[in-house]
C-alpha cells in the first residue's frame, strides 16, 4: 500500500501542470475554441503545442521504447491528462496519443507501430480512432461498418460518428466487421472514398462525421488479423480512454472546487462574504469530498489501466467513470450553481469546465454502460453466495 | 504508487480471519452469521477472549497493551472484525478513555485505569452530550465545583449516553469554570458510576435496543485525582482524540459485511419473475451502492497509506466518517427495500422472516445514528470548511 509519487512521478506532474499555466491557460483554449457562431479555427488545437509536447515526451510516455516512446506506465500518463485538464488544454492527447495510438500498439505487426505510431510520438502527426456508430453507443463490438475483400486489400463502406480528432487526424483508425471478426484498419487522411465532416462539439472542441463509401485500402493497412484479438485491442484502448478521461475530469473537478471557494471568499452578499453562509459552505463541502473519491478512483483506474487481467482493468475503470459520471458531475454543476448569474454566462470559464465535464462523460462509456458492465462480472453476483 | 497489501499483509489477514472464525464462541458466532444484535455481555465475552489471546487493544503503545502491529495490521484486523459480523466492542473504554490517559494521564491514572480496560473488569461510558449540548458540545453545563476538601462536586446532566446502565466508569466534560470563554473552562473527569449521586436511566433507542441512557450527577463528590491533564484543559484533550487513528472510521468492513447481506437478500428475493439481484431496478441500486462503497474504500486505502507513514490523520479522515456513514444506511436501507412487504416484521418470534434478515429493521433504524454521533455529518462538513477549504466563519 503505497499512494506516494515517486520523485521522477512528483517532476512529471510539476512539468505538467507548470505548462497548463504557463504555456495553455484557459484563455488559449478560450481563443482556439468553436462556438455557435464561429466556426473552428484549423483544428481547435495548435501543432506547434503539439510538437512541443512531444518534445517533451509526452505523446510517448507510455509507448515502448521500440516506437520512439519512454516505456512509461499509463499511470505516469494520467499525471500529465489531469494536470492539463486544469486548463482545459485542447490538444488531442487522449483521442490520438492515449486511445488510437493503443489501437495501433496492441493490434498493429512491428512495421505498423513503426510506420503510425513513430511520427505520431514526434508530434508530426495525430490520429484518430473511428469506432462509435449512430447505434452502437459503448459497445466496442457493435460494428455495421464493413471489410471485404477487394483484390489484395479490402474495401471498407459504413459511417462513423463524433470521432474525436477525426477532422485533424493524419491517419484514422476504423473499427470494421469482416467474415473473420472485427477488423480495424489505418486509413491515411485523403483516402479516396472517405468524406471527414468536421462538427463542432459542446465543449468548444470540434469532431469529426467520418463516412466510408467503398474505400479502397491494401493489405497493410489492416492492424494484424481479424478476430477476437483485435477486439481485445479496441477494447484495451477504449478502456484507457475510460481512464484518461477520469484524469482530465480529475483536473477539471480540481480546478473549479478551487475557484469555487476563491468565489465564495470574495463574493459578498447581504454584507458579508457568501463562503460564510453554512449552507453554501456544506455545498462546497460535498463537492470536496466528490474530487478526493474521485482522486481515490482515478489513483485505482490509472494504475490498473494497463494491468494484463482484463477483468481486473475493467472493474476498476467502471468503478472510476461511474464515480466521474456522479461526483464529476456534481462537482461542476454546484460550481455553477455556487457563482449563480456569473456561472451561466459564456464570459466566466466555470462554463466551459461544466461543458467539457459534461462531454468526457458521455465518452467511452456513461455512467449506465459502467454500471452495466460492473455488475456483469460473474463475482458481482458471487458475493451473493 | 502500490495498491496492494503485501504478501505478508496478506498472510497476515489470512491468519486473522481464521483467528476470528475460531475463536468466536458457538452461540455468538450463530449471532453473527445472522447479523443479530449482542447483549452487553455477549459484547464483553468477546472482548475477554480477544483480551486473553492479547489483541483487545492494537492501537496501543505496546508497553501498556497494545499488540505492536504496524497501522496495515491493525487495519486489517479491525476490518477482519468488522466483515466476521463479530459483536463491535465497546469503545469507550479502549479507543477513548484509555488513549486520552495514555497521552495526558499520570503515572498513578494509568496504572489504575488501563489494566481493567484492557481485562474488561471495568466497563467505560461517555459523559459528553447534554440536554442542551449535542453538536454544540462546548455549551456544557454539568458543572464540577472544588470543595476545598480534594474534592469536585458535579452536577447536571449527560443524555444519549450509550450503555451507561452497564458501565462502571463514566469519563465526563465537565464545567470548572464559568468566567472564562466556553472551551476555557470544561475538565475531562473520570467518575465511579457508583458513586452516590450519579444514577443512569436507561431508554430505548429507535432500534429498540437499550442503548441510550440519561445519566444524572446530583452533588456527587469525585476525588479531584480523578481529573486527567490540567483543570480547565479538558476541551484540547477531547480534541486531540480525534487525531488519533481514523483508518477505521468509514467502516468499510462493516458496509462491506452489509452489502453481501443485501445480495444475500436479493438473490432470493423474487421480483417480476427473477431475482431482485437480475432485476433491473434493483441491481442498478445494489451496483450503484457498490461503486459508491468501492470508491470510499480507495479512499481508505490512501489514508492508511498515510498513516503507515506516520502522519497524523488530517480533516480529510472527515470524508470516511461523512461518506462511510451514509454509505451504511444506504445498505440496510435498500435491504429493507428489496425485502419489501416483509420488511414491517418488527421483533416477532422466529419464522416470521428468515433469521439472518430478523434485525435488519432494527440496525436500520439504530443505524440513522451513524450520521450523528463522533460529530454529526454537518459538524464533519463545518470542520472540512474551516480547516481544508479555508472558508471565512459566518458572523
Amino acid at each position: 500500500m503505497d499512494f506516494e509519487l515517486t520523485a521522477e512521478q512528483k517532476m512529471l506532474a510539476e512539468q505538467a501542470a507548470s505548462f497548463a499555466k504557463k504555456s495553455s491557460p484557459v484563455e488559449r483554449f478560450r481563443k482556439l475554441r468553436s462556438t455557435a457562431e464561429r466556426d473552428v479555427v484549423e483544428h481547435g488545437w495548435e501543432t506547434k503545442v503539439w510538437r512541443e509536447m512531444a518534445g517533451l515526451g509526452w505523446l510517448g510516455l507510455a509507448y515502448p521504447e521500440s516506437v520512439g516512446g519512454m516505456g512509461m506506465r499509463f499511470f505516469d500518463m494520467s499525471l500529465v491528462i489531469e494536470k492539463l485538464g486544469t486548463t482545459l488544454t485542447p490538444e488531442p492527447l487522449i483521442a490520438s496519443a492515449i486511445v488510437a495510438g493503443t489501437v495501433v500498439l496492441n493490434a498493429g505487426s512491428t512495421e505498423q507501430q513503426k510506420r503510425i505510431l513513430e511520427p505520431m510520438i514526434e508530434g508530426k502527426t495525430s490520429l484518430a480512432l473511428a469506432w462509435t456508430e449512430r447505434a452502437g453507443r459503448y459497445d466496442v463490438r457493435a460494428v455495421t461498418t464493413s471489410a471485404k475483400k477487394s483484390g489484395a486489400g479490402f474495401s471498407i463502406t459504413g459511417e462513423k460518428v463524433f470521432v474525436e480528432n477525426g477532422h485533424a487526424a493524419d491517419v484514422v483508425i476504423v473499427s470494421t466487421k469482416t467474415d473473420a471478426g472485427l477488423a480495424l484498419f489505418a486509413v491515411p487522411k485523403g483516402t479516396k472514398g472517405m468524406t471527414v465532416q468536421r462538427i463542432k462539439t459542446m465543449d468548444g472542441k470540434a469532431a469529426a462525421m467520418v463516412r466510408f463509401e467503398s474505400v479502397e485500402v491494401g493489405a497493410d493497412a489492416l492492424l494484424g488479423e481479424p478476430g477476437e484479438k483485435a477486439s481485445r485491442a479496441l477494447d484495451a484502448a477504449i478502456d484507457l480512454g475510460a481512464a484518461a478521461a477520469c484524469a482530465e475530469g480529475l483536473g477539471i473537478a480540481s480546478a473549479v472546487l478551487d475557484m469555487t471557494t476563491a468565489y465564495l471568499k470574495t463574493r459578498k452578499q447581504f454584507g458579508a462574504p457568501i463562503g460564510t453562509f453554512q449552507v453554501l459552505q456544506h455545498r462546497a463541502v460535498d463537492m470536496f469530498v466528490e474530487v478526493e473519491l474521485l482522486k481515490s478512483t482515478c489513483i485505482l483506474a490509472a494504475i490498473k489501466a494497463d494491468d494484463p487481467d482484463a477483468e481486473e482493468r475493467k472493474r476498476a475503470i467502471s468503478i472510476s467513470k461511474a464515480q466521474l459520471a456522479t461526483g464529476g458531475k456534481f462537482v461542476v454543476q454546484q460550481a455553477i450553481q455556487l457563482h449563480g448569474g456569473v456561472g451561466i454566462t459564456d464570459e466566466h470559464d466555470v462554463g466551459l469546465y461544466f461543458k467539457r465535464m459534461t462531454v468526457l462523460n458521455a465518452s467511452y462509456g456513461d455512467e449506465e454502460f459502467h454500471l452495466a458492465r460492473y455488475a456483469s462480472r460473474p463475482a458481482f453476483v458471487a458475493d451473493a453466495g | 504508487m502500490d495498491l496492494s497489501f503485501t504478501a505478508e499483509q496478506e498472510a497476515f489477514r489470512k491468519e486473522m480471519r481464521a483467528f476470528i472464525a475460531t475463536a468466536m464462541p458457538p452461540a455468538i458466532k450463530k449471532k453473527a452469521d445472522d447479523d443479530g444484535h449482542f447483549e452487553m455481555d455477549e459484547v464483553m465475552q468477546w472482548h475477554q477472549v480477544l483480551a486473553k489471546k492479547g489483541y483487545i487493544a492494537p492501537h496501543w503503545p505496546k508497553d501498556v497493551g497494545g499488540t505492536g502491529w504496524d497501522a496495515a495490521q491493525r487495519f486489517i484486523f479491525g476490518e477482519e472484525l468488522e466483515r466476521s459480523g463479530a459483536p463491535v466492542l465497546s469503545p469507550f473504554g479502549l479507543s477513548m478513555v484509555g488513549p486520552l490517559i495514555i497521552q495526558f494521564g499520570n503515572d498513578a491514572q494509568k496504572k489504575r485505569y488501563l489494566p481493567k480496560i484492557l481485562s474488561g473488569e471495568e466497563k467505560w461510558c461517555q459523559g459528553y452530550s447534554e440536554p442542551e449540548a449535542g453538536s454544540d458540545l462546548a455549551a456544557l453545563r454539568t458543572t464540577a465545583v472544588d470543595d476545598g476538601k480534594g474534592n469536585l462536586v458535579v452536577n447536571g446532566q449527560k443524555t444519549w449516553t450509550t450503555y451507561a446502565q452497564y458501565a462502571d466508569w463514566i469519563f465526563c466534560l465537565v464545567r470548572t469554570n464559568s468566567n472564562v470563554k466556553k472551551q476555557a473552562g470544561i475538565s475531562f473527569l473520570l467518575i465511579d458510576m457508583k458513586t452516590p449521586g450519579v444514577k443512569a436511566v436507561p431508554m430505548l433507542t429507535t432500534g429498540h435496543t437499550p442503548a441510550f441512557c440519561d445519566a444524572y450527577f446530583d452533588n456527587a463528590v469525585v476525588p479531584k485525582d480523578n481529573v486527567v491533564g490540567p483543570i480547565d484543559g479538558g476541551w484540547s484533550m477531547a480534541k486531540a482524540l480525534l487525531g488519533h487513528e481514523r483508518t477505521l472510521i468509514g467502516a468499510v468492513g462493516t458496509s462491506t459485511r452489509a452489502l453481501a447481506r443485501v445480495k444475500r437478500i436479493a438473490s432470493k428475493t423474487m421480483v417480476d419473475g427473477k431475482s431482485a439481484l437480475e432485476h433491473p431496478g434493483f441491481r442498478a441500486k445494489i451496483v450503484r451502492l457498490e461503486m459508491r462503497l468501492e470508491s470510499l474504500r480507495m479512499q481508505n486505502y490512501r489514508a492508511l497509506a498515510g498513516a503507515q507513514l506516520g502522519h497524523a490523520p488530517g480533516p480529510e479522515s472527515s470524508i470516511l466518517k461523512i461518506r462511510g456513514a451514509e454509505i451504511l444506511q444506504q445498505c440496510l436501507e435498500l435491504a429493507l427495500e428489496i425485502m419489501g412487504p416483509s420488511s414491517v416484521a418488527w421483533f416477532n418470534e422466529a419464522g416470521v422472516v428468515d433469521p439472518g434478515e430478523q434485525w435488519i429493521a432494527s440496525t436500520m433504524n439504530y443505524t440513522r445514528a451513524t450520521t450523528i454521533y463522533g460529530g454529526s455529518n454537518e459538524i464533519q462538513r463545518n470542520v472540512i470548511a474551516k480547516w481544508i477549504l479555508g472558508l471565512p466563519a459566518s458572523a
